[in-house]
């Protein structure tokens, strides 16, 4: 049995060593650039002075669109992740609990698969013109194909031990659903998620950057740097950054909660 | 107790008629079991004892219903076996319990397949918690249960549809031996309880000698019964007694023949 101790005290300080520990790296780099940069040791045209980089969003009348850039990236993010994501686990759904389903649909699913995400930006462009659309289709693109997978290697992983069972005792169907092969692949659903969220927030920006014009943060990105403006690009990067590592941790305390009875092994 | 293999086979609870099963590996056939013949009768209480690659295992599996290809008949209650049926339970070596349910909510699966009004079902699985001692840990998860405690609820889940069958596949074969001992007394009781007809799969022939009124002694390559032995001491047996003891050096005899 394992009994790994999860009071709060224990897990506080726990949360605080590591985040000494994380942030160890990011200021010293931070000072050494502040040293360099800042007290104008080197001068350079792309090296900005990282005191103005973080003024940037408050004072700066271009820098300041920052946040709203953000706001409408994550809501492409969360509709993305809705729509994708509705469609992974339904597909893989219907994939891991029927023979007849995989034999018609997974050699297809699985060829498409191979074709790198951005390189479906041609073609989406192509059907859905540079708007939204084909934005809002990519993002749930890339959040699709992580669901699927894992919803449907979750419900092929239930052992076949608890398949055993549920036959001896002729668990009906719904039941056989309920109390069998849903939470034997919640893990993996849950995992699939997890990277959805990252993949579509890659996606999201990714799409801004590369499909026409528009709002959001990969636009922001974009045209701060054809206007050269390397302070608001070097934030914008550093929010990319701040933003994919918040909606990581987000994801994955949210979705830990779902994980009902501790121990899953 | 008395065999009742002279009788009609339609009364006896469980019979097994010529049954055989072949895998095949690679093409090749490969015969697991051959012509096993057996007649149980109701309430007796029956182990299977020999060495791994005897077929044993798979002879549960046939029984139960797991596995509908092979040769022969496997009659329970005078009724061809096809299917797993609510008139049969097994209990595997590992208890298989889900580990995102509690112990309650396992047992209860036992009880899904039947219609019955929810406060009957929940009143039979009460019972069965208690048949199996384990009151208090109904919302207990399995993790949290060591492995006797989980092996009595897999007993209880199998038992939970009242089966006129308990079937049991090495039940104790990976519990620490005290918890064995102990576990076999319970299991003893429960039958008594319940008079349920029960076959054990050991490869402890004491366990079978401690146990049951028939010992069947099986020898491998192919599967097939190379003797059967009624054991006509009365219950508590003592292990130590010479008749015991006498008893379980002719079935060691058998086995390494």
């Amino acid at each position: 049995m394992s009994d790994i101790p999860t009071s709060p005290s224990w897990r506080t300080r726990w949360d605080a060593a590591a985040l000494r520990r994380g942030l160890t790296i990011p200021l010293l780099l931070a000072l050494a650039y502040v040293a360099v940069v800042d007290f104008g040791l080197v001068r350079h045209p792309l090296l900005v002075p990282l005191g103005r980089i973080v003024l940037v969003p408050f004072v700066d009348p271009d820098g300041r669109y920052l946040w709203g850039a953000i706001a409408i990236s994550l809501a492409r993010v969360v509709a993305g992740v809705l729509i994708g994501g509705t469609l992974g686990i339904g597909l893989g759904l219907a994939l891991g609990l029927s023979r007849a389903a995989t034999a018609a649909v997974a050699p297809s699913i699985h060829t498409v698969r191979q074709i790198a995400l951005f390189a479906w930006i041609p073609l989406l462009t192509a059907w859905f013109g540079n708007g939204e659309a084909a934005k809002i289709v990519f993002v749930s693109l890339s959040a699709f194909f992580p669901t699927f997978l894992n919803t449907e290697q979750g419900l092929r992983g239930v052992p076949q031990s608890y398949r055993e069972v549920a036959r001896v005792l002729r668990l009906p169907l719904r039941r056989r659903l309920t109390r069998l092969m849903l939470p034997g692949a919640l893990p993996s659903i849950l995992i699939g998620m997890e990277i959805a969220l990252i993949s579509a927030w890659i996606g999201t920006v990714g799409a801004e950057y590369a499909i026409g014009s528009g709002r959001g943060l990969g636009s922001f990105l974009s045209a701060a740097r054809e206007q050269f403006r390397m302070e608001i690009v070097l934030i914008g990067v550093l929010a990319l950054a701040a933003i994919g590592y918040g909606v990581n941790t987000a994801a994955k305390t949210v979705l830990r909660g779902f994980v009902k009875g501790g121990d899953r092994s | 107790m008395t065999r009742l293999s002279q009788q009609s086979a339609a009364d006896a609870a469980l019979s097994l008629r010529g049954v055989g099963k072949t895998y095949e590996v690679n093409g090749v056939p490969l015969p697991v079991l051959r012509h096993v013949s057996l007649d149980l009768a109701r309430g007796e209480f029956l182990a299977i004892v020999g060495a791994s690659g005897c077929g044993k295992s798979t002879l549960l599996r046939l029984i139960v219903g797991l596995d509908a290809r092979f040769e022969g008949e496997i009659l329970v209650d005078g009724q061809r076996v096809a299917d797993p049926g609510m008139d049969r339970g097994i209990v595997f070596q590992d208890h298989r319990l889900f580990p995102w349910l509690t112990v309650g909510e396992n047992i209860g699966l036992g009880l899904d397949a039947i219609d019955l009004p929810s406060a009957e079902k929940a009143r039979r699985i009460a019972a069965q918690i208690a048949l199996v001692g384990l009151d208090g840990f109904a919302s207990a998860y399995p993790h949290q249960l060591s492995g006797g405690m989980a092996q009595r609820a897999a007993i209880a889940r199998a038992l939970v549809a009242e089966p006129n069958i308990l079937l049991l596949d090495e039940p104790f074969g990976a519990l620490d031996s005290l918890t064995r001992l102990y576990l076999q007394e319970e299991l003893l009781r429960i039958w008594s309880d319940r008079r349920v007809t029960i076959v054990i799969v050991t490869h402890d022939v004491e366990e079978a000698l401690f146990l049951a009124d028939t010992v069947v002694v099986m020898e491998p390559r192919p599967g097939r019964i190379s003797s059967i032995a009624r054991v006509a001491l009365s219950r508590p047996r003592d292990r130590g007694s010479p008749e015991f003891a006498a008893l379980k050096q002719r079935i060691l005899e058998d086995l390494r023949r």
